[in-house]
């Protein structure tokens, strides 16, 4: 078959290797050049056919390049190639502690609005999430390496980090907010 | 098999002839137009040597138009016909009129379309109407200044732009008689017109605060490739504003009365922006106001009072820089230059505020009246084919989120913020009563979480739909957003593969009707033939097309066999046969036939380019990463 479609996955599409540690400027610098060749602005005076077919490759184009350089989009991704859903949050069973870890975390945010000093507050508490975000990736990666037997611990990881990542936002909205 | 000959002499452009193409800055106080020309982009003059043309249109009861420093002139004699900053009305409903139109003069016709009309002697017209007399105005100048036809245009918007303000500004164009080649954003083109590409990998923030809009864009520059990382804005803020205030202050130590005619109050924001310009130069400037009864009042205004007037609203500029910073990731102290855009970044008090802010002094060598237009033309050369190995590439966003109504009144995102274009989202829906055959689908754009509260931009009802028992049928509908930031919407039963016919009813956009009434009306207005038009339009794109596929032809016949060349052969032919006659139909049927016959070929091409692309990287990675 012809057309975006044939391409199987998007590590395929920018003829990088299937895993979780890839090279960001390598991906950046494909995501360019291929951009250059497919987008529809290449396609300004071609047939409607050209154009829509250079919108449904640019397209594709975009939604892979911002999967696979997000960290947890990739990691989301790389569980879904292996036919697990992380998206969908029906059967969510989190680790009690890490939701006890999370409550803290939030308590120490509501806590930050009302300290005069919530500068360095927020400043330590975004330190201490993006820390917790690291050592949830490589948790991941490592689970994610065992394939099958350690399946289950990586889907868990990856939820964790959407939670981190909620976390470091909102942290960034109140620094916002309070300026 | 002899070599195809499917080129007959003086039917296609020599490869080496310039396409005409133009770039419009479709402004909310001044539009211009501006293209390349002796090899450099400039923007336009008209007979008398102005190249600004203020986006004001007059209508008369003898159905005259006047558009430009004419009908400005006439706008405190006869405000309530004269129509200024119609850019505020552009895909707004009756309700946002008549809010942002508060301050204005004119009289309002709901009618039973979404989109609202100004009341005026030579009948009611819509800002999309209104905004395509400039456009025609900026057109014609181009076609005077070139002696020939200019149809191929890049128009500019503001960034935060929302679906239903590009879209209006696309039919404007269309009832112009002007193809719209790419809507650009304002700030992305003035970072175009600074060749800010040719730096070094950098990062740039483009404050652009225009007569009625404001945008912020966070772009990373690329060897040639310009990407917006984030944009943000308020389409409803700008130099305008800072107008009214002054004009308000001038009221309430006049004492002029709320209600005081039209003619007064036209003439106090005149006397009000006049103010404005001469406090750029000047630390005070003596105010005037003539009352019919109570005499002249006098006072001076001085640069303090002013920034009392106007610092609220260049802080309500800061919010959506912060955010844009935050949403691209990216610390204030990473930004490698700021660009100044729109006249009302003159003001040395908005230069100071964002010197402060960003922590540097911005850029301003380019006229920033004039930087968008540059830009625009710039980008309507590359995409004319004209600038063929030193091609730029655009990448931009969508500047709000996407979002369907859900259960309860809530929005579920489809497609977030500062996603780059085009991009698609497909979403299942299920029927929810046995046999149901149709579904609505409401789409809105906005960052919060009640429909309310975001801006409706279109209801979607999806038609025949194969009867089946609730919850059975897998509606896939697609969301798909072009390069320009339009919504497209398509829709597929996933178990029968039954495609739904999707029809649009846009909330405050014009129907398909309505703007082919729009086009006939203009064409009565211009004294205009509709059907020659019409014919001439499909004939460009018959030519557009045979030349399309000769140059692809040429290029790649490699990948044809020889069936397939024959077939492309005589749809050619047989398209170019149509072509010289007059039956409209059966042009276009001659294309569509053309396009099935090269269907598979594009795709190989498409296909072969990608594959080459990246058999290319392994030298260039060196290069590129470093």
């Amino acid at each position: 078959m012809l057309g975006p479609a044939s391409h199987k996955n998007y590590f395929e599409l920018f003829e990088l290797p299937i895993g979780f540690a890839i090279d960001t400027m390598v991906l950046g610098a494909r995501y360019r050049e291929l951009a250059r060749r497919v987008h529809p602005d290449r396609f300004a005076h071609a047939s409607d056919q050209e154009r829509r077919l250079a919108m449904q490759w640019t397209t594709l184009l975009n939604e892979a390049f911002q999967t696979l350089q997000d960290p947890i989009r990739r990691g989301q991704y790389l569980l879904s190639l292996s036919g697990v859903a992380t998206l969908d949050d029906t059967d969510t069973q989190m680790d009690p502690d890490f939701l006890m870890e999370q409550m803290e975390l939030r308590e120490q945010l509501e806590a930050a609005r009302s300290d005069t000093a919530w500068r360095e507050r927020l400043a330590a508490l975004s330190a201490e999430t993006r820390q917790r975000m690291q050592s949830k990736t490589q948790e991941f990666q490592q689970a994610l390496e065992q394939g099958e037997p350690g399946r289950a611990r990586a889907t868990n990881a990856i939820r964790e980090m959407q939670f981190l990542a909620k976390m470091e936002r909102e942290i960034g909205e109140l620094e916002e907010e309070l300026e | 098999m002899a070599l195809l000959q499917i080129s007959e002499p003086g039917q296609t452009p020599a490869p080496h002839e310039r396409r005409l193409a133009v770039g419009i800055d479709l402004g909310t106080t001044n539009s211009l137009v501006a293209s390349m020309r002796h090899g450099a982009p400039e923007t336009l003059p008209d007979e008398q040597g102005h190249h600004l043309l203020p986006s004001v249109v007059r209508y008369q009861a003898s159905g005259n138009v006047t558009v430009g420093a004419d009908a400005l002139a006439a706008a405190h004699d006869d405000p309530l016909n004269t129509i200024a900053s119609v850019k505020r009305f552009m895909g707004r409903g009756i309700e946002d009129v008549k809010r942002l139109g508060k301050s204005m003069p004119y009289r309002f016709a709901a009618g039973d379309s979404n989109v609202p009309r100004i009341e005026t002697v030579g009948g009611a017209v819509s800002a999309v109407e209104v905004s395509a007399e400039i456009l025609r105005v900026l057109k014609h100048r181009a076609e005077a200044t070139f002696a020939g036809e200019v149809r191929d245009a890049v128009i500019t918007v503001p960034a935060y732009f929302d679906e239903a303000q590009r879209q209006a500004t696309k039919d404007a164009a269309r009832i112009a008689g002007l193809n719209v080649m790419r809507l650009l954003s304002e700030p992305t083109a003035a970072a175009v017109a600074y060749g800010l590409d040719q730096s070094p990998e950098g990062v740039y923030a483009i404050y652009d605060l225009g007569g009625g809009t404001f945008d912020i864009s966070i772009l990373r520059l690329h060897k040639g490739v310009f990407e917006v990382l984030a944009t943000g804005g308020n389409s409803a803020l700008g130099g305008d504003d800072m107008d009214h205030a002054i004009a308000e202050w001038m009221m309430r130590e006049a004492r002029v009365p709320d209600d005081a005619d039209h003619k007064t109050l036209r003439r106090l924001l005149r006397d009000a922006r006049a103010a404005k310009e001469a406090l750029s130069a000047n630390d005070g400037v003596r105010v005037v106001v003539d009352l019919p009864n109570q005499g002249a009042w006098e006072a001076t205004l001085d640069r303090m009072q002013l920034h009392a007037l106007i610092d609220p609203l260049i802080e309500q500029t800061i919010a959506p820089c912060r955010r844009a910073l935050r949403d691209a990731g990216v610390r204030r102290e990473q930004v490698d230059g700021v660009v100044l855009v729109g006249g009302a970044t003159r003001i040395p008090r908005v230069r100071d505020k964002i010197a402060e802010f960003f922590g540097r002094e911005p850029l301003s060598d380019i006229d920033p009246d004039k930087v968008v237009a540059i830009g625009a033309a710039i980008q309507a050369d590359v995409l004319a084919g004209n600038r063929r190995g030193e091609e730029m590439l655009l990448l931009d966003v969508i500047p709000l989120s996407l979002g369907i109504e859900i259960m309860g009144g809530m929005v579920e995102k489809i497609i977030p913020r500062n996603t780059t274009i085009p991009a698609a989202k497909a979403q299942d829906f299920t029927t929810y009563k046995d046999g149901q055959t149709a579904l609505l689908a409401h789409v809105v754009q906005g960052e919060r979480e009640m429909v309310s509260d975001c801006r409706s931009l279109a209801r979607f009802e999806l038609r025949g739909i194969p009867p089946m028992a609730a919850g059975a049928a897998r509606i896939r509908v697609s969301f798909q957003v072009d390069a320009d930031g339009l919504l497209n919407v398509s829709a597929r039963e996933q178990t029968t593969g039954v495609e739904s016919q999707v029809t649009v009813k846009p909330s405050y956009g014009l129907t398909d009707q309505e703007i082919e009434q729009m086009l006939r009306d203009s064409f009565t207005h211009a004294h205009e033939d509709e059907a020659a038009r019409s014919l001439r339009e499909v004939q460009v794109d018959a030519d557009r097309l045979i030349e399309a596929v000769q140059g692809a032809v040429a290029a790649d016949a490699r990948l044809l066999d020889e069936k397939e060349r024959a077939e492309i052969e005589v749809a050619t032919n047989a398209l170019r046969v149509a072509r010289n006659g007059t039956d409209v139909q059966g042009i276009r049927q001659a294309i569509s036939v053309l396009e099935v016959a090269t269907r598979e070929f594009a795709q190989r091409r498409m296909d072969a380019s990608v594959r080459k692309a990246l058999s290319g990287h392994r030298v260039d990675e060196f290069d590129t990463s470093a």
